[in-house]
C-alpha cells in the first residue's frame, strides 16, 4: 500500500493528504450455494476475493470492472451491509467487519452509501423532508431536534435541490433529482466516506455530468473520501485520483489514475481500456483493439493461479499455478500496483483528456452552480464551460481535435484529471 | 440543472399548493386526501350508521324484535311493518336493525384479529427469513389443508357454545374464523414484504443504523400494506357470510340470538315464494361488506402517494 502519494498539480487546494481513512485488508465474501432439499452448501460463491486497499482523507478511489466482478459486493462490504467472510475493513483504525450494536452503529455515522438506481434507493412513501431527515432521527446526537428541519433544507440546498420542496414525494422527481436526494441522505450525517455504488450508471448521459460535478463540488466543500464504483471508465478517469481495476473479485490493477489509464500493465486493464471508444473518426480503424478470448470463468469456480490466465494472450505455465500478487511493479515510467507475472506497459490509445480544450461557446455548461450564480451568468454568451459527457465524448473544433491528435500519440503529458471551472 | 428546472416547474403546475409550511407526514397527507374522497365520506356514513345499529338498535326501531304476530307471518313490506314480517311473524326490519350487533361484532372482530395475527407472523417470516420463514410457511400448508367451515365446525363442536351467554359466543365464533383466517393474510404479507425488502431504501436505513423495528415500522409496513389492506376487507364479508353459516348450521349463534346470517338461513325456505323475507338482511349485509370494500380501498389509495 503506498504510504505517500504524492499532489499532482490539479489538485492543489483539495485537501489529499497521506492520512488513511479507511483500509481494507484481505477481503472475502463467499456465498454459499446451497443445493437440494436439506440445502447442503455444496460450493462458493468468491464474490470478493482478497481485496486490499487504502483509502486516503480527501481523495477519490475509482473501482472499475465489468458485471459481475465483485465491485458492488465490494461497496456493501464497506459500508458493512454485508458481513466479511474473512478479513477486515478498518475505519481510522476501528474495525468494522467486527463491531455490533452501538460501536457500529457509532461506525456507520462515517460511512455512508449511495446507491445506483434513484427508483429504489428512496421510500415511495416518505417525504424527501423525511427521507433526508431519517439519518439525523436515527442519530439524534447529531443535530438538536429543533433544527432538522433546517439542516434537511441546507442539505437540499447543497445538493441543488429547492428546499422548499421538503413536503414532496420521490415519484415528484426526474431521475437526476433523486440522485440528488439520495446523496443529501448519504451526506446528512457528515461522513468522512462516501461508497458511491455506481451513482451515476441508471441516468441519462447528461445528468451524469451534472451529478458527478455536483460530488466533486461537495468533495471540495466537506473533504469527502469517495469510493466510487463504476463500469464507466471516463466517468471513473474523470473524478477519481486512484482506480482500482477489478477482474473476478481481485484487484488487477491499482495505481495513480494516470498510471492505469496511460501506463496500464495488467493485460486485463490493457485490453479494458482498447475497448473504450474513442470519438474521432479519423482514428476509425486505426487503432488496436484487444478482443479477449472466451467469457469470464464463473466466480464459484475461479481458475487457479492467476484469475485472468485463461483469457491472457501472454499467459505462462506459471499464470496457471502461481497467484500473481498486487505489489509494485514498473510501468516505464514508474512503478504502480500491479497484479501480473510479466507485467508490463503497452501504448493504448484512451480516452480523451478535455482538461485543456477551451470551451466551445455553442455548447451549454453542464457544472453545477447554485442558483445565484446561474442568474448572474445568464445573459452573458460566451461564459460556458467545456462539453463533455460521461462516455468522454468531446465536441471540438477542428483546431482542436488537431491539438488532441497530437496528445493522444504522446502520452508523457501529465494528466490534471480534473476539469477546471471556467466560471469567473 | 435545465431538466431539473423544467420538471420543477411541471410538478409545479400540477401541485401549486401546499410547499412551503409544515413538515408534513404520510399519515397527514394521507388525511388531507382522504378528506377529497366521496368514496371515503359514503363509506364512512354507512360505517357509522351499521356501527349506531349495533350499539343502539333501539335509536332505530321501536319494535320488538322478538314479538311474534305468527297471524301476519310471511306479510309483504307495508306501512305497519316496513321491510314485512317473517315465518314466524316477527318484524324484519326490527330483525334487521338488532341482528347488525351479532355480524358486524363477528366482521369486525375478525378481520382485526386476522390482520394482526396474519400480518405480523408473515412480516416477522419475510423479514426473519430462514428456519423462521421455513416453520411459518409449513405451519401455512397445514392451515391451508383445513376448510374454513369444516375446521370452525370441528371448533364450534368441541367448544359446546349452546347455552352460553351472548358475547362467549360471538367470540368463539370469531376465534375459530380468526384461527382458520391468519394464515392466507400471513402468506400475502410475506410475499409483498419479500418484495419490499430488496429494495435499495430498505438497504440505505440499514447502513444508516437504523434498528430492524425502525426498518419495518417505516420502510417496509407502509410500503406492503396495500394487498393485505384490500383482502382483509374482502374478506370481512366473507367472515361474516361464514358466521351466518356456522348458525344455519345450528352450531353459531342461536336463536334467540338475533343475526344477519340467522336471518337469512331462516329465509332460504321461502326463496320463491316471499323473497322479501330473504332480500333485506342480504342487503344489509352487502351494503356493511360494501362500506367496508371502499373504506379499504380509499385508505389504500390515500397511503400512496403515487395515486393521489
Amino acid at each position: 500500500m503506498p504510504e505517500i502519494i504524492l499532489p499532482k498539480a490539479s489538485e492543489i487546494g483539495r485537501s489529499t493528504t497521506s492520512e488513511v481513512i479507511l483500509s481494507a485488508k484481505d477481503l472475502v465474501k463467499h456465498y454459499p450455494i446451497k443445493t437440494g432439499i436439506l440445502r447442503r452448501t455444496t460450493g462458493h460463491v468468491k464474490a470478493v476475493d482478497g481485496v486490499s486497499f487504502d483509502l486516503h482523507k480527501g481523495e477519490t478511489l475509482g473501482i472499475v470492472g465489468e458485471s459481475g466482478c465483485g465491485k458492488s459486493t465490494l461497496g456493501r462490504l464497506l459500508v458493512r451491509l454485508e458481513a466479511p467472510t474473512d478479513g477486515s475493513v478498518e475505519f481510522e483504525g476501528a474495525d468494522m467487519a467486527k463491531a455490533s450494536g452501538r460501536e457500529l452503529r457509532a461506525l456507520r455515522r462515517n460511512i455512508q452509501i449511495v446507491f445506483q438506481d434513484p427508483y429504489t434507493s428512496l421510500n415511495p412513501r416518505m417525504t424527501v423532508g423525511d427521507i433526508v431527515g431519517e439519518p439525523l432521527d436515527i442519530h439524534p446526537d447529531v443535530t438538536p431536534k429543533g433544527g432538522r428541519r433546517k439542516r434537511v433544507q441546507e442539505l437540499l440546498d447543497l445538493v441543488g435541490l429547492n428546499p422548499e420542496h421538503i413536503n414532496r414525494y420521490p415519484h415528484q422527481f426526474s431521475g437526476g433529482q433523486r440522485q440528488r436526494i439520495g446523496i443529501a441522505r448519504g451526506i446528512a450525517l457528515d461522513p468522512k466516506v462516501l461508497i458511491c455504488d455506481e451513482p451515476v450508471s441508471a441516468l441519462d448521459v447528461s445528468v451524469q455530468a451534472q451529478v458527478v460535478n455536483l460530488m466533486e463540488k461537495l468533495q471540495d466543500e466537506l473533504g469527502l473520501a469517495y469510493v466510487f464504483i463504476a463500469h464507466d471508465l471516463s466517468v471513473v478517469r474523470h473524478i477519481s485520483d486512484r482506480v482500482g481495476v477489478m477482474y473476478l473479485g481481485k484487484l488487477a490493477e491499482l495505481g495513480e489514475e494516470d498510471e492505469v489509464y496511460d501506463r496500464p500493465t495488467h493485460p486485463y486493464t490493457q485490453a479494458l481500456l482498447s475497448a473504450v471508444p474513442v470519438p474521432d473518426p479519423t482514428l476509425r480503424g486505426k487503432r488496436e483493439h484487444i478482443v479477449l478470448q472466451g467469457d469470464v470463468p464463473s466466480p464459484a469456480n475461479p481458475p487457479a493461479g492467476c484469475r485472468f490466465h485463461t483469457r491472457c494472450w501472454k499467459a505462462q505455465e506459471r499464470c496457471r499455478t502461481d497467484v500473481p500478487e498486487l505489489i509494485l511493479r514498473p510501468d516505464g515510467r514508474g512503478e504502480h500496483f500491479s497484479a501480473c507475472h510479466y507485467a508490463e506497459p503497452r501504448a493504448v490509445v484512451d480516452t480523451v483528456d478535455v482538461t485543456d480544450v477551451e470551451p466551445d461557446e455553442r455548447f451549454a455548461d453542464t457544472d453545477v452552480r447554485d442558483p445565484a450564480t446561474i442568474a448572474a451568468v445568464e445573459g452573458q454568451p460566451g461564459m460556458d464551460g467545456p462539453v463533455q459527457d460521461a462516455e468522454g465524448l468531446v465536441e471540438e473544433t477542428p483546431e482542436q481535435r488537431a491539438a488532441d491528435m497530437s496528445s493522444l500519440t504522446m502520452h508523457d503529458e501529465g494528466h490534471p484529471g480534473k476539469v477546471e471551472d471556467p466560471r469567473p | 440543472m435545465t431538466e431539473s428546472a423544467t420538471v420543477v416547474q411541471a410538478v409545479e403546475a400540477t401541485n401549486a399548493a401546499g410547499d412551503v409550511g409544515e413538515a408534513r407526514s404520510l399519515g397527514a397527507d394521507a388525511w388531507r386526501a382522504l378528506r377529497k374522497k366521496p368514496l371515503f365520506w359514503v363509506s364512512l356514513v354507512l360505517i357509522t350508521i351499521f356501527v349506531l345499529m349495533a350499539i343502539w338498535p333501539s335509536l332505530f326501531t321501536n319494535t320488538d324484535p322478538d314479538n311474534a304476530v305468527l297471524r301476519q307471518a310471511r306479510e309483504r313490506p307495508n306501512a305497519n311493518a316496513w321491510f314485512g314480517r317473517d315465518i314466524q311473524g316477527y318484524d324484519i326490519y326490527s330483525r334487521v336493525v338488532y341482528g347488525a350487533r351479532a355480524s358486524i361484532l363477528v366482521g369486525v372482530l375478525t378481520t382485526t384479529f386476522t390482520v394482526l395475527l396474519g400480518g405480523a407472523i408473515g412480516t416477522l417470516a419475510a423479514y426473519a427469513g430462514g428456519w423462521v420463514d421455513a416453520l411459518v410457511s409449513r405451519v401455512t400448508d397445514i392451515f391451508f389443508a383445513i376448510p374454513l367451515l369444516l375446521g370452525a365446525i370441528l371448533f364450534m363442536a368441541a367448544t359446546q357454545p349452546r347455552g352460553k351467554p351472548y358475547f362467549v359466543i360471538i367470540l368463539l365464533v370469531v376465534t375459530a374464523i380468526s384461527i382458520l383466517g391468519w394464515p392466507s393474510l400471513a402468506r400475502l404479507m410475506r410475499s409483498s414484504v419479500m418484495q419490499v425488502l430488496p429494495n435499495d431504501y430498505v438497504q440505505a436505513a440499514r447502513a444508516l443504523g437504523a434498528s430492524p423495528w425502525r426498518i419495518i415500522r417505516k420502510h417496509i409496513i407502509p410500503n406492503a400494506m396495500g394487498p393485505l389492506i384490500v383482502v382483509s376487507t374482502i374478506n370481512l364479508g366473507a367472515y361474516i357470510a361464514a358466521e351466518a353459516t356456522l348458525s344455519f348450521l345450528g352450531i353459531g349463534l342461536q336463536p334467540p340470538v338475533i343475526s344477519w346470517g340467522v336471518s337469512i338461513s331462516d329465509a332460504i325456505v321461502g326463496l320463491r315464494t316471499t323473497p322479501h323475507m330473504l332480500a333485506f338482511p342480504s342487503l344489509f349485509l352487502s351494503l356493511t361488506v360494501l362500506a367496508f370494500i371502499m373504506l379499504g380501498d380509499a385508505i389504500r389509495d390515500a397511503f400512496d402517494p403515487k395515486t393521489r
